[in-house]
C-alpha cells in the first residue's frame, strides 16, 4: 500500500490524466497502484431519449443484450468468460446517456478489455436472449406495477413531460414491450455508438500507454458520428395539479416537483445550495426537521434538483400514513413557500455551503466512484478544471444569489403533486 | 443482464434511507487493539483518498430485543440521535453536516451501528461524539413519541406497504419457532406501538457499553495514531465489568417442510423464495461455512449458475433465479434460493425444478470447471471489496460483532480456495426440504365478490 503525501487542498485536476489513443479517443485516467483493480467506465449520448416513438425501453433493451452474447461468444458463453476470470461488466440506459461500467483485477486487465470490445463493438443481439431479457424487463415492470413508489413515480413523469421523451419509462411498458424488435435495437446501437460523443474515465492500476492502446481496440472501429434524433427543451408541465391513483395500503406516498434550473445556467450552483436547505441534506434539511423530526410525518423525505439535457425540474418525495398525508403535504408546501419568500437563513446558507464543500471528497474515495464522476463531469460538458473550480463556485454563493435562486426555483410555490395511496384530505 | 433478487435476505434497517450493503473483501495490513475498558479497536488503512470511515458497532441487535418488545433494538438507533446531557439533541448531526461528512446507522439481527465518514482531519471529534452517546444519552418523552411514529411509516413504507415484504416476514416467522430471528428487526406493529422511553432506556443501559462495542476506523489514517487516539477520547468511559450475555433460545432441528402463501391483489408477478435453516460462519464445524458459501454462488450467484442455466436459459420456465448464503450470523442462520417463473408457468413447477437441482448437487456434486469459476468469482471479490474503504469497514465490523476475529476475515480468502468439490456436495445436504420454509408470493385468488362491494383489507 503506498502512502501518499497529503496536503491541505490538493488539486483532484492534477490527478487527471488525459490520455489520447493513435486513434484519437480520448479518456481521462487516474492511475493509481495502491489495489490491484482496474475500473472504467464509458457513456454514449442517446439514452431512452433517443427510443423511437412508440417504443420505450429500446435504449434499456440494448444495455441488458451487450453482455448477452457477442464475437465468438454466445450469452452463456460470454457469461463464462467474464466470470472465469472474475471481470465485472455491465451496462444501463439512463436518460440521455447509455452507459457501460467494467471492472477487473489488473492480472486480467488485458482480457477484460478484449471482452468489452466484443461487447460494444460486436454484440451479437441473439433472439433468443433478447426474448428473455425482454421477459425479465416485464417480470420486473410487474412486480413494480402497484408498488406506491413506482405508481407515484410513473404519474409524475407521464404529467411533467406529456408528449415528450422525457415523459416515457426508461425500461419501457409492458404494453409495448413485447414490440420491441431486434432491428430497433440494431438501429439504436448504429446511431448512437460512436466516437463523437464517447467520453471515457479509468482509475486504477494502468499507465497511460497501455490504456491507448487498448481505448483504440474498444472504440477506434465505431463511426465518427453519432446521428442523433433532436431532443426538444421542454418545460415542466402540471405545475398545480394534484393526481391521486388509489392504492390499498395504509400510506401514502407522495411525489412533488416544479420547473428547475438547467445545469449551464449562471444560478445552478446557487440552486444547488437552496435545494440542499430544503431537502438535499439529511439531517440537517428543513423538510426532515419540520416533516420527521418535530412532527414524526415521515421516515423519508427529500427534494432533489435533476438536470437533463433537455429539461430540468425539482422533484421531491415523502411517503406518510394516509391520515396524515394533507398534513404533510401541507408542511413541504409551507416551507417551500417561505424559502420562495424569505429564502434561507444566513446560519442555513452558511452550512449548505460548508456541507456541499466538504462532502465532495467523499465522491472520490474509490475507483469506481471516481470513473463515474469524472464521465459525468465530461458528459456535462466541463474540463477537468471543474474538479478544483466546484468548490469555489460553492463557497462564492451570496445570500443575494441564494435568495435569487429560490426566488426562482420555488416561484408562486405551486408543484405537481401525485400520490399513490389512500391519502384523505387530498 | 439481470434483475434483482426477489425476496432478498432481511439486511440491516438503517436509521435514513441507504443503499450501501457489506460486501467480501480482505488485504490491507489491519491493526487491532483492546482497551482496558473492554472496547475492541480496529483500524483498516486506506490512504487513496484524504477521507476516514468512522464506525462504533455493538453486540446486540434486533435479536437481542426483550420478548413483547420487539423492534427495541431498532427504536433506539433512531434514539441515540436524540441528544445527550454534554450535547443537545441534532448538535452531532449538525457538525458532521458543517464537514461535509455523511452518517447514518443500522440494526441488524446481531448488531446495531453508527457511522460517519469524514475527511480525515474530523475523526478526533468524530470519536468525542460518539464517545459521549455510548453513555451520556438523554431522552423525553417529547423526543421519543413522534420518532415512535417515524418508526411506524418507516414500518408501512418498508412492509406494510409492499406484500412480498409481509411474505419475507411471514417466512422468517416460521422458519425460526423459537430462535428470535423470526421476529423482524424493525419489530411487529402492535409491539412498536408500545415501546416508550423506559424499555429504550433499559435497553441502552444493558447493551451500550464499552465491553460490548468495537470502534472500526478505515481510512487514510496511521494505526497506532488511531489507537492512541481511541485510548485517549473512549478510555475513559467506564467499564462495566463484564459484556452483557446474549441471552437466546436455540432453534430445535427442523422436521418438517413449512410453505407460505400470500396473495394479495396488488401482485401481479409471482415470485418463489424457500429458505434454509443451515450453520452460520460462527456455528458451523471448520469449512462448513465456506462450502456453503461457495455452494450458494454455484447454484445461484449471477447467469453461469446452475439454477439460472437450468432453470432461465435451458427449462426457460423461469425469468430469474439465483441463491444468497446469509453466513454473517452469531447463531444458525439463512440459505436462500429464488426464482420468478416465466408466464404460464406455476410455482408448484418451479419448486419442483429447484428440489431436482439441490438434489442432484446434493448426489452428484458440481462440475469441476463450474465449482472452479466460483472459487475463482469468491475470492476475487475479497480483491474488489478493497477498493471501498465503507466496505471493508462493514465487512470487519459485522464479522466481529458476529463473534469471528480479524484473523477470520483476513484469511477468509485462503478457506474458500481451500473447498472441494466434495464440500460443496456434504453441504448440499443441508439443502433438505424439512430444514425449510418456502414462500409462495400470488395474485389474488380470482375476485368472486360483486361489483360494488368493498375492497378486501390488506393482507398481513
Amino acid at each position: 500500500m503506498t502512502a501518499r503525501a497529503s496536503t491541505e487542498n490538493p488539486s483532484r485536476a492534477a490527478a487527471v490524466q488525459k490520455v489520447v489513443s493513435k486513434g484519437g479517443i480520448e479518456a481521462w485516467l487516474v492511475e493509481d497502484y495502491a489495489v490491484p483493480l482496474v475500473a472504467l467506465e464509458f457513456a454514449f449520448k442517446g439514452g431512452a431519449a433517443q427510443d423511437p416513438i412508440g417504443k420505450p425501453g429500446v435504449a434499456t433493451l440494448l444495455a441488458g443484450l451487450l453482455d448477452e452474447g457477442a464475437g465468438p461468444y454466445d450469452d452463456e458463453a460470454f457469461h463464462r468468460a467474464l466470470d472465469e476470470d472474475a471481470i465485472e461488466l455491465s451496462f444501463s440506459a439512463d436518460r440521455d446517456v447509455l452507459t457501460g461500467r467494467m471492472q477487473t483485477l489488473s492480472r486480467n486487465i488485458g482480457r477484460a478489455f478484449e471482452l468489452l470490445r466484443l461487447a460494444v463493438a460486436e454484440p451479437r443481439l441473439d433472439p433468443g436472449p433478447l426474448e428473455r431479457v425482454v421477459s425479465q424487463v416485464a417480470a420486473s415492470l410487474k412486480r413494480e406495477a402497484n408498488d406506491p413508489d413506482f405508481v407515484a413515480g410513473r404519474a409524475f413523469r407521464g404529467l411533467s413531460y406529456p408528449g415528450h421523451p422525457y415523459g416515457l419509462p426508461v425500461r419501457g411498458d409492458l404494453a409495448t414491450l413485447p414490440t420491441l424488435a431486434r432491428g430497433n435495437l440494431i438501429d439504436m446501437r448504429t446511431r448512437t455508438f460512436a466516437r463523437d460523443h464517447l467520453k471515457i474515465a479509468v482509475v486504477g492500476a494502468i499507465d497511460a500507454a497501455t490504456l491507448a492502446g487498448h481505448l483504440d481496440d474498444v472504440f477506434g472501429a465505431l463511426p465518427e458520428k453519432a446521428d442523433l434524433d433532436p431532443v426538444a427543451l421542454v418545460s415542466f408541465s402540471g405545475e398545480g395539479v394534484r393526481d391521486i391513483t388509489p392504492v390499498d395500503v395504509p400510506q401514502s406516498t407522495i411525489r412533488f416537483g416544479r420547473q428547475g434550473i438547467a445545469r449551464k445556467d449562471p444560478d445552478f450552483i446557487a440552486a444547488t445550495v437552496v435545494n440542499h436547505i430544503l431537502g438535499g441534506g439529511i439531517f440537517s434539511a428543513r423538510l426532515f426537521r419540520e416533516v420527521r423530526e418535530k412532527r414524526g410525518l415521515a421516515y423519508s423525505v427529500y427534494s432533489q434538483l435533476v438536470a437533463f439535457d433537455h429539461a430540468a425540474y425539482l422533484s421531491g418525495g415523502t411517503s406518510t400514513k394516509n391520515e396524515r398525508a394533507a398534513e404533510s403535504m401541507d408542511v413541504i408546501q409551507g416551507e417551500i413557500a417561505s424559502l420562495a419568500e424569505h429564502g434561507p437563513t444566513e446560519q442555513e446558507l452558511d452550512k449548505a455551503r460548508k456541507y456541499l464543500i466538504g462532502s465532495y471528497a467523499l465522491r472520490f474515495d474509490t475507483s469506481t466512484k471516481i470513473a463515474g464522476q469524472l464521465v459525468h463531469l465530461q458528459t456535462e460538458g466541463f474540463g477537468v478544471e471543474y474538479l478544483d473550480e466546484r468548490n469555489k463556485l460553492i463557497a462564492a454563493v451570496t445570500m443575494e444569489d441564494a435568495k435569487r435562486a429560490a426566488k426562482r426555483l420555488f416561484g408562486d410555490a405551486k408543484l405537481l403533486v401525485t400520490v399513490a395511496g389512500r391519502p384523505e384530505g387530498m | 443482464m439481470s434483475i434483482g433478487h426477489s425476496a432478498a435476505a432481511p439486511g440491516a434497517v438503517f436509521l435514513t434511507p441507504s443503499p450501501a450493503s457489506p460486501g467480501k473483501p480482505s488485504g490491507p495490513a489491519i491493526a487491532q487493539a483492546k482497551l482496558a475498558n473492554g472496547l475492541d479497536v480496529v483500524v483498516i488503512p486506506d490512504h487513496r483518498a484524504p477521507v476516514v470511515t468512522h464506525m462504533v458497532w455493538y453486540r446486540n441487535g434486533s435479536a437481542d430485543d426483550p420478548l413483547g418488545k420487539s423492534g427495541i433494538a431498532h427504536f433506539l438507533e433512531h434514539l441515540m440521535f436524540k441528544g445527550t446531557k454534554n450535547n443537545p439533541q441534532g448538535k452531532f448531526s449538525e457538525l458532521v453536516a458543517d464537514f461535509g461528512g455523511q452518517e447514518n446507522a443500522f440494526t441488524a439481527n446481531d448488531y446495531t451501528a453508527y457511522f460517519q465518514r469524514v475527511a480525515k482531519d474530523h475523526l478526533a471529534v468524530c470519536m468525542e461524539y460518539e464517545a459521549d452517546r455510548m453513555k451520556n444519552l438523554v431522552l423525553t418523552d417529547e423526543v421519543v413519541a413522534p420518532e415512535r411514529d417515524v418508526v411506524l411509516e418507516e414500518r408501512r413504507m418498508r412492509t406494510d406497504s409492499d406484500p412480498s415484504d409481509l411474505l419475507n416476514e411471514a417466512v422468517q416467522a416460521a422458519l425460526f419457532t423459537q430462535h428470535p430471528y423470526g421476529k423482524p428487526i424493525i419489530g411487529w406493529n402492535h409491539e412498536i406501538e408500545g415501546l416508550g422511553r423506559d424499555d429504550a432506556l433499559a435497553y441502552y443501559d444493558r447493551f451500550y457499553t464499552p465491553e460490548n462495542a468495537i470502534l472500526v476506523v478505515a481510512g487514510d489514517v496511521a494505526p497506532q495514531e488511531v489507537i492512541d487516539l481511541a485510548q485517549k477520547i473512549y478510555g475513559p468511559v467506564a467499564s462495566r465489568g463484564a459484556a452483557p450475555k446474549r441471552t437466546r433460545p436455540r432453534e430445535p432441528e427442523p422436521r418438517a417442510h413449512r410453505l407460505v402463501t400470500l396473495s394479495d391483489e396488488k401482485v401481479e408477478q409471482p415470485s418463489h423464495q424457500s429458505v434454509f435453516l443451515v450453520p452460520s460462519y460462527r456455528t458451523a464445524a471448520p469449512g462448513q461455512a465456506e462450502a456453503l458459501e461457495v455452494l450458494a454462488h454455484l447454484l445461484g450467484g449471477g447467469q453461469t449458475s446452475l439454477m439460472f442455466k437450468k432453470l432461465v436459459m435451458d427449462e426457460k420456465i423461469a425469468v430469474a433465479a439465483g441463491a444468497h448464503y446469509q453466513g454473517t450470523a452469531v447463531d444458525d442462520t439463512r440459505f436462500y434460493v429464488f426464482a420468478v417463473p416465466a408466464p404460464g408457468v406455476t410455482l408448484e413447477q418451479l419448486d419442483d425444478a429447484i428440489d431436482k437441482i439441490i438434489a442432484q448437487v446434493a448426489e452428484h456434486g458440481v462440475n469441476e470447471a463450474d465449482f472452479h469459476r466460483a472459487k475463482t468469482r469468491l475470492v476475487a471479490e475479497a480483491v474488489y471489496a478493497q477498493d471501498n474503504q465503507a466496505t471493508l469497514a462493514r465487512w470487519y465490523g459485522a464479522s466481529l460483532a458476529t463473534g469471528l476475529t480479524i484473523e477470520d476475515v483476513a484469511h477468509w480468502p485462503e478457506r474458500i480456495e481451500a473447498v472441494t468439490a466434495e464440500d460443496v456436495k456434504k453441504a448440499a445436504r443441508w439443502l433438505d426440504k424439512a430444514r425449510s420454509v418456502t414462500g409462495f408470493l400470488l395474485p389474488a385468488a380470482t375476485p368472486t365478490r360483486l361489483e360494488g362491494d368493498v375492497d378486501p383489507a390488506l393482507a398481513g
